[in-house]
């Protein structure tokens, strides 16, 4: 596929400029530096398959997206479509020092821009986390179980 | 003497199911702890993804919980032991996609069925036992390595 650029780490700011975000929370620091980005409404297939020093882009306002990127060492959130979380969970991202953005551009395009840009994917392949082989055991195991 | 013993530390907490407003603050406890305790990134993460997932379960579909957190200087485990309608078919519910949870779940991100079958990928030996109608005990290990 063609790209404008090759993959590359971005800073906040410039994340912040590219989506023409708004940042919700008070001292976040823009200087920080993500290597992927990942797209999800789903927390669950987050917590499976995102890698480490990544940004989130979701539609999902729920507290857990800030719980979800706390375990995950996520480096920041991007709410799209506008939408934004509520007070409380500010609040808990603020404490986590986790900067929160909203931009009003839909998921597909808020994705579309920082790839164009040169931003990686960090919801890789089910494989490139370790669950292809988790999967097929399982299936072999179901299998077995079914001939017994 | 017990000069030769590791220390061992030990911490109980407490999980109410439903309780989704403070559902995860029992995993971040055990995040900064272990983050004390100077334990790798890397284990670090694993077992917060793990410990979440547990806890998110208990929230979903368990009355009560308590997690029990036990590290010394070469394993980490958390057992997580709950009161519940408790698991059925644990085979079943360990496949990646099997779920039970309700809609109103689903529409918070979570119950997609990956839970159990992500614990078991983070964790380094995962232990389920389940009583129908009493609840249910999750151990896992975590080698606390690099």
């Amino acid at each position: 596929m063609e790209r404008l650029s090759s993959n590359r780490r971005m800073k906040l700011r410039e994340i912040i400029e590219l989506l023409d975000a708004e940042v919700l929370t008070r001292n976040a620091d823009l200087e920080r530096e993500v290597e992927y980005a990942g797209a999800s409404d789903l927390m669950s297939d987050v917590l499976a398959f995102t890698r480490p020093g990544s940004v989130l882009l979701t539609g999902l306002q729920s507290i857990q997206v800030v719980r979800t990127a706390e375990m995950l060492d996520l480096k920041a959130i991007v709410f799209v479509r506008g939408k934004r979380p509520d007070a409380n969970t500010i609040a808990l991202a603020e404490e986590m020092g986790l900067p929160l953005f909203v931009s009003s551009y839909p998921l597909y395009e808020a994705c579309g821009i920082l790839y164009q840009a040169g931003l990686p994917g960090s919801l890789g392949t089910a494989e490139a986390h370790g669950w292809n082989d988790l999967m097929n055991n399982r299936a072999v195991k179901t299998a077995e179980g079914a001939l017994e | 003497m017990l000069e030769d013993a590791p220390p061992r530390l030990t911490y109980t907490f407490h999980v109410e199911g439903q309780d989704f407003a403070t559902a995860g603050e029992v995993s971040s406890k055990i995040r900064r702890i272990l983050q004390q305790l100077g334990v790798h990134p890397d284990t670090i993460r694993r077992t917060s993804v793990a410990a979440y997932e547990a806890e998110m379960n208990v929230v979903i579909h368990a009355y009560r919980a308590d997690v029990t957190l036990e590290t010394d200087d070469r394993t980490i485990t958390i057992t997580v032991k709950d009161e519940g309608p408790g698991i059925p078919d644990i085979e079943q519910a360990m496949q990646p996609g099997f779920s039970t949870a309700p809609e109103e779940i689903r529409e918070m991100g979570f119950g997609a069925g990956m839970g159990l079958a992500n614990m078991d990928r983070c964790a380094d030996r995962l232990e389920i036992e389940s009583v129908v109608g009493q609840g249910t005990t999750v151990r896992m290990v975590f080698n606390n390595t690099a």
